[in-house]
């Protein structure tokens, strides 16, 4: 790692006040991503703030039809929710399926939405159920929030406090996940909401999480894994590296998706 | 450099750290608790997992001074040689373990799977549980054997936990 100056801030307001302060500064929250970056010199921030402390960032909030989530939840803490595990089950059952058990339990899920990692299961929940995203200074709808690989709508020094997902009709998320990383080679959100069928895809495109616009419309017209088979994803467009190829990923977002919808009739 | 105040297995430790310091290194080189072991260092591999607050982390993921003000338990702070833990003594009984690398992890990583999932175990929930923790050696089998008896001894009458 680079040298850098580490402060745990009690408050939002402090922790703003740190990072505005510093030209190079980063929030910090789980670290699961963030301190392998910086163990590998992939970074040097000037300053680490640590959203640790803040306990306002952190808690499981259930509305009449939206959840929402605390930025410095634990994966650990969605995946337990009984309250997320009524109201949207596909939610709980993902955050259950992220990294491992340990990871999970540092993990949270400001961090995964702020990195944006292509591979990333939250992305998929945020964009596949239409969540807000919500920060120090506004309401991003999913739609606007991720903009490609490791790249969102945020500011420098704004901070996701935390995600509001609206509750669907139904949804489930099928991942295929890579054996060493647990990242998804292919993960697959579906959601029956009121205003449709929305599908949402991460681990594959080389853009990041994308909602697959023309499963979405199959679906609406016919809900069965069936109506998916011959839709095809652009394999030029999808990561290729020694894990497997663009053809690969291309179709197992397919297989995921089949297999998520097969699960809702199930 | 800043001083950090944390209780490592129920004792207060002050100590003046660079931040940069990984939780693993300052447990093994600065208090000498070299039973969590430092396999991967790529967080895929568990040797290294400690309890914080509570919870299993993996201690090569963690600044030793994000551990300021929270508890850290370690495989030291759970047994003794004299006295095991139920956990370490089903390891024993099961020969989970071949060269023990990992056990100390392992063992870290059991106690919270009993946290979250309660003493009776089935064979399914244990390897899901040990997903993040790797053996080279023993193929697992006496391993999860072992969890699985180590929680049913955690859960039975003659076992108390020790205080702190």
């Amino acid at each position: 790692m680079f040298t850098f100056s580490y402060h745990r801030p009690a408050s939002v307001d402090d922790a703003l006040a740190l990072a505005a302060a510093e030209d190079e500064a980063k929030y910090l929250a789980g670290g699961q991503t963030l301190l392998p970056t910086l163990k590998q010199r992939l970074a040097s921030p000037s300053d680490l703030v640590d959203l640790g402390d803040i306990a306002e960032m952190s808690g499981i909030r259930v509305e009449e039809d939206r959840v929402v989530v605390g930025a410095m939840t634990p994966h650990a803490d969605v995946a337990a929710s009984a309250a997320v595990r009524a109201a949207i089950p596909a939610l709980a059952d993902l955050a259950g399926r992220i990294g491992d058990p340990a990871v999970r339990n540092r993990g949270t899920i400001g961090g995964s939405v702020a990195n944006n990692d292509p591979s990333a299961d939250y992305p998929a929940a945020c964009l596949g159920l239409g969540a807000t995203i919500l920060t120090t200074v506004r309401e991003i709808p999913a739609e606007a929030f991720f903009q490609g690989l490791f790249e969102t709508a945020l500011a420098p020094a704004e901070m996701i406090t935390a995600v509001s997902f609206p509750v669907p009709l139904r949804a489930a998320y099928e991942k295929f996940p890579n054996p060493a990383s647990r990242y998804a080679m292919a993960g697959v959100l579906v959601a029956v909401t009121p205003a449709g069928v929305r599908v949402a895809v991460t681990g594959a495109s080389q853009a990041g999480v994308f909602r697959w616009t023309e499963a979405e419309a199959a679906l609406d017209a016919a809900f069965a894994p069936e109506a998916l088979v011959g839709l095809a994803l652009p394999a030029e467009d999808m990561i290729a590296d020694i894990h497997g190829s663009g053809a690969y990923r291309a179709h197992l977002a397919g297989v995921m998706a089949r297999r998520a919808v097969a699960r809702l009739l199930g | 450099m800043p001083t950090f105040a944390t209780t490592v297995n129920g004792i207060a430790v002050t100590a003046e750290v660079d931040p940069r310091l990984l939780l693993v290194d300052f447990l093994r080189e600065r208090l000498g608790l070299t039973g969590t072991h430092v396999g991967c260092d790529t967080s895929q591999c568990g040797a290294c997992t400690v309890h914080l607050d509570g919870r299993a982390v993996k201690a090569c993921a963690v600044l030793a001074v994000q551990a300021a003000g929270r508890e850290v338990l370690t495989i030291e702070g759970i047994g003794s040689a004299e006295a095991l833990h139920p956990m370490q003594a089903a390891f024993r009984e099961h020969h989970g373990l071949q060269c023990g690398f990992c056990t100390p992890g392992m063992i870290m990583a059991g106690l919270d799977t009993v946290r979250r999932h309660g003493t009776e175990l089935d064979a399914e929930t244990v390897r899901a549980e040990l997903e993040g923790n790797l053996c080279r050696c023993t193929g697992y089998h006496n391993i999860v054997a072992a969890v699985i008896d180590g929680a049913a001894a955690m859960g039975s009458a003659a076992f108390a936990p020790a205080a702190g």
